[in-house]
């Protein structure tokens, strides 16, 4: 058996069997991941030689995915809103956090440079940890869960200087091991490779902004859906490699360029098709971490590793917690946020194996500097839960950070989903608006969604009826969905689709004639609306209106008309499983109706409107005379 | 007793005094709230759904605010379809005889406004003899309004005293009665309820 199939069983195999065991005992995923790693890694089972490294390499790419999925998400509106809690609370943690680690390293052997590379390091938090941590908690609109993302952004974005300036702090050293960099530029001196690197920058942001998003369209009038998961691929895919070319870490080339898209009408169909790619890979990228915790050199030197490894959970801890406290954070919410964010992140690996090339580095440390970030990572779940079991119940806050939750949800979520915009769902999107409600839009018509968008809505490019896409445009947290597409049998599908997905989604539907609702009724769907009823009736009480009615009695002919139709569909509706019944009783109905809007017409005259109608009065006393 | 409300209210969402006031009917037992914008927002009153409800209860709520020295035009609607002759009243008209119709109101004005020397001219009472003589042709009991005057600076202790003196208005009235409701012609039922 070839090694790659043998070593995916294994890697697949222990995750498939160790999470879901960990996630029944009510502990994180993550944990379950690393603890997996830990056991096929060579400390543990030894089914997995040393390759951990490859598999991190290849897993790092759920980083990657990850990252440019949260740019998705970040508009450039909300991101700018966000300024000033990214640039507060994301500067002074990387500053303070920096020099405090840089005045303790200084007592160590280490030359200034060396420490400063550690330190800037060891500033980095896990993305990957907080983030899949707090969303697994519900805590990502929590004050806390927007401080750290605030924080994990910020250091998201300074990677890339300190990787144009880390070449720079080699100049005095001796160069030597370039020739592990795999880098285009990085036989250049060290201002061309800043260069280069300012220079991908700008070719994500232009290529994003103005080329992407013809280019996406472009394959989605294909029709295949195959197709779009490819290019979104490739787009990720590509990104990297241009990083990877320039010497940059790519999971920041991906978040910009997912911030370019966020605005984009392909966004959530991107998501839905990167989203289980990035789950997979993020759970082998905590799987090969936990493989590659070297206990080898842990043993060698325990002290030191375990002297750094709680030191910088301190030191990153303290700084967090004096920085929440500044910002006015409320205790529970300080505690969740500094215990959250005090690991080293996996862009410690990324930096230290690039020191490590630039020779700033040594080898022996670098392998304790790897087992130090490993083990804090391993150890943040497990101070999350001692947080959640030992300190939060001292300040009674469990309710209370859910209902901040849920209020932060409700603001942000949209709470009606349109599917289908042509003239039907788009009449409903506009008096919605006009009313000051957003809905989102869905439409795979990728003509108008570009010109709807012209028009200012929110309208997305995307299958419908694929659940994945659904749940990316947040059909778990939408109250309505409003099913508005133009085909009957794809409009059925959805809602078939929804109703298994999405039990909880209240569903208003359109339905082309009487024999369509008669199926969405079947479906259990109550909210049917037809398309031909509402303006035929309409039209029909203008004719009266011409044939010498008064407009009011019209009105009230043709309101009673609609009120007579929709019982009967009701009651036809649950008759027609037999077919024969069903013409039979049609035609009964046809008859019913007839006859009922006849004597209402009459009844209208001398029944109906007593105190309207003097024929009646005058009856009355006559009776009494 | 059962008690029936009939709300009419066409810009509830807007109306602050409203919203508090009709919480006063949840607290009270054997009541039907019947929203009437709610129900028929086009106007298209279920005659005989209207009547049966009449028909199950005894004392009969028109909770609304006095717009033009009137009801707002769907409880007029209201009155027009619902209250058939040779059912409610003429000849044969006796389905709600004895029942007694009460009318819970929110005013504008301040109580002041409304007597000869105030800028309405007229007492509340006065204005409201249509509704009466309504009711005395269905051969119903009418009962002096309930009303909330001076809506538009009502102070929020003097809006939960109306609301503690209508639900303590009401336990009584659906308890006791009102001893003297037929030929009584004071203005208001707010004195009445106070020291009930």
């Amino acid at each position: 058996m070839s090694t790659f199939l043998l070593q995916s069983v294994i890697f697949l195999g222990a995750a498939i069997l160790i999470v879901p065991f960990i996630k029944k005992l009510g502990l994180s995923s993550i944990l379950g991941y690393l603890l997996a790693g830990v056991i096929i890694g060579p400390f543990g089972m030894s089914l997995v030689g040393g390759n951990g490294q490859d598999i991190m390499h290849a897993a790092e790419f759920g980083v990657v995915m990850m990252l440019f999925l949260i740019g998705l998400e970040l508009e450039p509106k909300a991101f700018w809103e966000m300024r000033k809690s990214i640039a507060g609370l994301g500067m002074s943690q990387m500053l303070f956090t920096t020099a405090l680690l840089f005045g303790l390293l200084n007592f160590t052997d280490w030359s200034w440079q060396t420490s400063l590379a550690v330190a800037l390091t060891f500033s980095m938090s896990s993305t990957a940890i907080v983030l899949q941590t707090l969303k697994e908690k519900n805590l990502s609109h929590s004050v806390s869960g927007q401080a750290s993302f605030s924080v994990l952004l910020f250091q998201d974005i300074a990677v890339i200087p300190i990787l144009a300036l880390l070449p720079l702090l080699t100049e005095g050293q001796p160069e030597s091991a370039k020739d592990q960099h795999h880098s285009f530029f990085a036989d250049q001196p060290a201002w061309i490779q800043a260069i280069s690197v300012v220079g991908a920058v700008g070719v994500i942001l232009v290529v994003g902004r103005f080329l992407v998003v013809p280019f996406l369209r472009f394959v989605a009038k294909a029709g295949m859906r195959e197709l779009l998961v490819a290019a979104s691929l490739f787009l990720v895919i590509g990104v990297s490699a241009l990083m990877q070319f320039v010497g940059l870490s790519p999971a920041l080339g991906a978040f910009m360029a997912g911030v370019v898209l966020a605005n984009s009408e392909f966004r959530h169909e991107l998501e839905s098709n990167l989203d289980p790619f990035k789950g997979l890979l993020l759970g082998l990228f905590f799987l090969s971490v936990g493989v590659t915790i070297d206990f080898a050199v842990i043993f060698m030197d325990p002290v030191t590793i375990v002297v750094m490894a709680v030191g910088v959970l301190i030191v990153k801890f303290g700084v967090l917690f004096m920085i929440g406290r500044f910002f006015k954070m409320s205790q529970d919410q300080n505690f969740l946020f500094s215990f959250g964010l005090s690991q080293v992140g996996e862009f410690g690996f990324v930096l230290i194996s690039f020191c490590n090339q630039l020779d700033l580095i040594d080898t022996v440390i670098n392998a304790k500097l790897m087992a130090v970030v490993a083990i804090t990572m391993t150890i943040t779940p497990l101070l999350m839960m001692l947080n959640e079991k030992l300190i939060d119940p001292f300040f009674g806050v469990k309710t209370k950070t859910d209902e901040e939750g849920e209020i932060a949800e409700f603001e942000q979520k949209h709470k009606i989903i349109i599917a289908g915009f042509g003239h039907f769902g788009s009449t409903i999107g506009r008096l919605l608006r006009a009313n000051g409600i957003k809905a989102t839009i869905l439409d795979n018509n990728s003509d108008r969604v570009e010109l709807l968008r012209n028009m200012g809505f929110k309208v997305y490019y995307g299958d419908a009826t694929r659940a994945e896409l659904l749940k990316a445009a947040g059909a778990e947290e939408a109250s309505i969905l409003i099913a508005a597409i133009d085909s009957p049998d794809i409009n059925r599908q959805l809602i078939d689709m929804v109703r298994e997905n999405f039990p909880k989604i209240k569903i208003f539907s359109r339905a082309r004639n009487r024999f369509d609702a008669y199926d969405l009724l079947d479906l259990g769907v109550k909210n049917v609306y037809r398309e031909t009823l509402y303006s035929a009736v309409h039209l029909g009480e203008d004719a009266l209106v011409e044939m010498g009615f008064r407009k009011y009695t019209a009105h009230r002919q043709g309101q009673r008309f609609i009120k007579f139709d929709e019982d009967a569909l009701e009651r036809l509706g649950e008759k027609r499983h037999n077919m024969k019944e069903y013409v039979l009783s049609m035609k009964d109905e046809m008859e019913w109706q007839e006859q009922l809007l006849y004597n209402d017409l009459e009844q209208n005259l001398d029944l109906s409107d007593k105190s309207w109608d003097s024929d009646a009065l005058k009856d009355n006393f006559q009776k009494t005379a | 007793m059962k008690i029936l409300v009939l709300f009419a209210h066409p810009l509830l969402e807007k109306s602050h005094i409203n919203r508090e006031l009709v919480k006063v009917y949840a607290d009270i037992e054997q009541l039907t709230f019947h929203d009437l914008y709610e129900r028929y927002p086009e106007f298209d009153i279920d005659i005989e759904f209207e009547k049966n409800l009449l028909v199950e209860h005894d004392l009969i709520i028109f909770h609304h605010p006095f717009y033009w020295y009137s009801c707002p035009p769907l409880m007029k609607q209201w009155i027009d379809m619902v209250l058939e002759v040779g059912w409610a009243y003429g000849n044969g008209g006796f389905a709600l005889q004895n029942k007694m119709w009460f009318q819970v109101i929110s005013a504008g004005g301040m109580e002041k406004a409304y007597n000869p020397e105030g800028h309405n001219r007229y007492s509340i009472r006065e204005y409201l003899r249509p509704f009466e003589q309504t009711a005395r042709l269905c051969r119903m009991k009418y009962l002096p309004p309930y009303v909330v005057f001076g809506t538009h600076r009502l102070s929020r202790e003097e809006l939960n005293e109306h609301i503690t003196n209508l639900k303590e208005g009401l336990r009584f009235l659906k308890n006791e009665g009102f001893p003297g409701c037929e030929t009584d012609n004071s203005n208001c039922l707010n004195k009445w309820i106070k020291s009930s």
